[in-house]
């Protein structure tokens, strides 16, 4: 593998919610334009660390942080940070898809509009190139003015992969993007996100082990706070160095 | 034995329901009962759109359009008051306020609702109607000093259902919102609000039945001229307050005519509480 400086890397990373350490110490490098993969069992950090990612940590009071991820070589928790330019440069996608009340446009054009754009035309281009983009603007491009709720679960988390994308992130951050899907929809939103990848840097957190196998390039196993194991997908679910990652992705326990 | 008991109880609830349906029932039938023979007899339009109210008069007129326009005027302003406050309160203290604050807020918001409506009355009277003549002239006996003190009696009321509607938004929309880099406050005006819309206006049109029906506040302050105001200065006098002034001496024809005001005003509350309901289901949904 050719070594080359990595979008984000994190360096000691310790989080605690209120007195509980809920992270002990975590070093990785996630690398660019390519799929990093989180594993282990409910409760093992892994969706506490993602959200570090773009600060959506910030939002729970009792959360204290140290240690330092930099994204670029810039420290995103630098008091310099501007966490919206931050949130801009690095998207979210969520477990359960959360388009907003709005019709399909509005949902899309929502990010653009708060990072300033206003003109129409602008605005229709980037509506038309994300929705294109998440694979779904063949099926919702008659009815933008619909309700984005009205819409089935799997089109409604491409809405909002595409919403993620209308603001231009150079990071996407998926939590179990697919947990709350039927198997159709997630094979689409399995292949969209392999199509992703080559503009995006992607970080997904998924229960399924086979998800991880299929789709990314690095994984890491989470257990209890640590960063158990990390690397080449391929190695990690063939040849795992560590005991407990042998146990976990042969599912003796989790 | 297990049996008897269950119908016993069962009767009892059943009992306890009717007792607040039949109450009703007696109160339409009261009102209509006495009411609508008046209106037909004196004449509906003559009623409804006259604009004389002279009941010691010979022949005596009772034309109630200025009070009808009197009761629109003085919601309307109440609405303009009270709604953009109270909206905006219950944004604060759904989303900016201070845990140790709201524990003062809200017990203060509650208690707001509970003070009787003579003592707002009484207040206003002392306050607003000395403070409204100073500054802007008349006697302070006004549409203004009556809208006023109504958009501040609306607010318990407004605060409240809005404060629950924006609870109730779910969580999510705010995640996804912050997510995309936009600030608390971008969130909470163009993502929170427009989901919690249709709880917000039941809360304004619960507010505006409140306004429209207010009488023993109203009646100390608003100065009371059975006339058309052309002003925001100018007196005014309500549905409300026309049956409280003169309900205690009428009697005969005039007596009907102020029954049949209520019959009116009761037609305007239904209206408020359809409005109220259409919205309310369409939350539901």
């Amino acid at each position: 593998m050719v070594t080359e400086s990595p979008k984000i890397q994190v360096k000691d990373l310790k989080l605690w919610y209120g007195d509980f350490q809920a992270l002990h110490g975590l070093d990785l490098d996630i690398p660019e334009k390519k799929i990093t993969a989180f594993i282990g069992p409910s409760g093992c950090g892994k969706s506490t660390f993602i959200k570090s990612l773009n600060r959506m940590n910030d939002l729970i009071e009792s959360c204290r942080i140290e240690g330092t991820i930099e994204l670029d070589g810039r420290d995103i928790y630098s008091h310099k940070t501007d966490v919206n330019q931050l949130r801009k440069q690095v998207g979210m996608v969520f477990q359960q898809p959360n388009p907003f009340p709005k019709s399909i446009y509005d949902n899309i054009a929502y990010g653009p509009r708060t990072h300033g754009i206003k003109n129409k035309s602008e605005l229709d281009e980037i509506v038309e190139r994300s929705l294109k983009q998440a694979a779904i603007w063949d099926e919702v491009k008659d009815h933008l003015d619909r309700n984005a709720l009205s819409i089935s679960g799997g089109q409604q988390q491409r809405i909002c992969i595409a919403r993620a994308l209308a603001v231009g992130p150079e990071v996407l951050l998926m939590d179990e993007p697919t947990s709350a899907l039927d198997p159709i929809s997630t094979a689409k939103i399995e292949e969209l996100v392999a199509e992703l990848k080559n503009h995006y840097t992607i970080v997904m957190v998924t229960h399924n082990m086979q998800q991880a196998s299929r789709v990314s390039d690095e994984t890491a196993f989470f257990l209890n706070g640590h960063i158990i194991e990390h690397g080449d997908t391929r190695k990690i679910f063939t040849n795992p160095e560590q005991s407990e990652t042998e146990n976990y992705i042969s599912g003796r326990f989790g | 034995m297990k049996n008897t008991k269950e119908s016993v109880m069962k009767g009892i609830f059943f009992l306890s329901a009717c007792f607040s349906i039949i109450a009703l029932l007696l109160i339409v039938i009261f009102i209509f009962a006495n009411g609508v023979p008046f209106m037909f007899e004196y004449g509906f339009f003559k009623f409804i759109f006259g604009m004389e109210w002279a009941p010691t008069n010979t022949p005596a007129t009772y034309g109630i359009f200025p009070m009808i326009i009197g009761s629109l005027y003085v919601t309307a302003g109440a609405a303009v008051v009270g709604v953009p406050i109270g909206v905006l309160t219950a944004v604060f203290m759904a989303e900016f306020c201070p845990p140790i604050l709201y524990k003062v807020l809200k017990p203060a918001v509650n208690l707001m609702a509970a003070i009787p409506s003579i003592v707002y009355g009484f207040f206003a009277l002392r306050v607003f109607t000395p403070l409204i003549r100073d500054t802007f002239g008349g006697n302070g006996y006004s549409v203004m000093t009556a809208s006023v003190l109504l958009g501040i009696m609306i607010l318990p009321t407004v605060i409240g259902l809005s404060e629950s509607a924006l609870r109730a938004v779910p969580r999510t929309y705010y995640t996804g919102s912050v997510a995309l880099g936009a600030t608390h406050e971008r969130s909470i005006f163009k993502v929170l609000l427009p989901a919690a819309k249709s709880g917000i206006i039941s809360s304004v049109i619960l507010g505006i039945g409140r306004a429209i029906g207010e009488t023993m506040a109203v009646v100390l302050i608003a100065g009371n001229q059975a006339i058309v105001p052309d002003s925001l200065l100018s007196g005014v006098r309500t549905l409300t307050t026309n049956i409280v002034i003169e309900m205690a001496y009428a009697t005969g024809e005039h007596r009907e005519a102020l029954i049949a005001t209520a019959v009116v005003l009761f037609g305007f509350i239904l209206i408020i509480n359809s409005i109220f309901l259409y919205f309310k289901n369409r939350e539901a949904k």
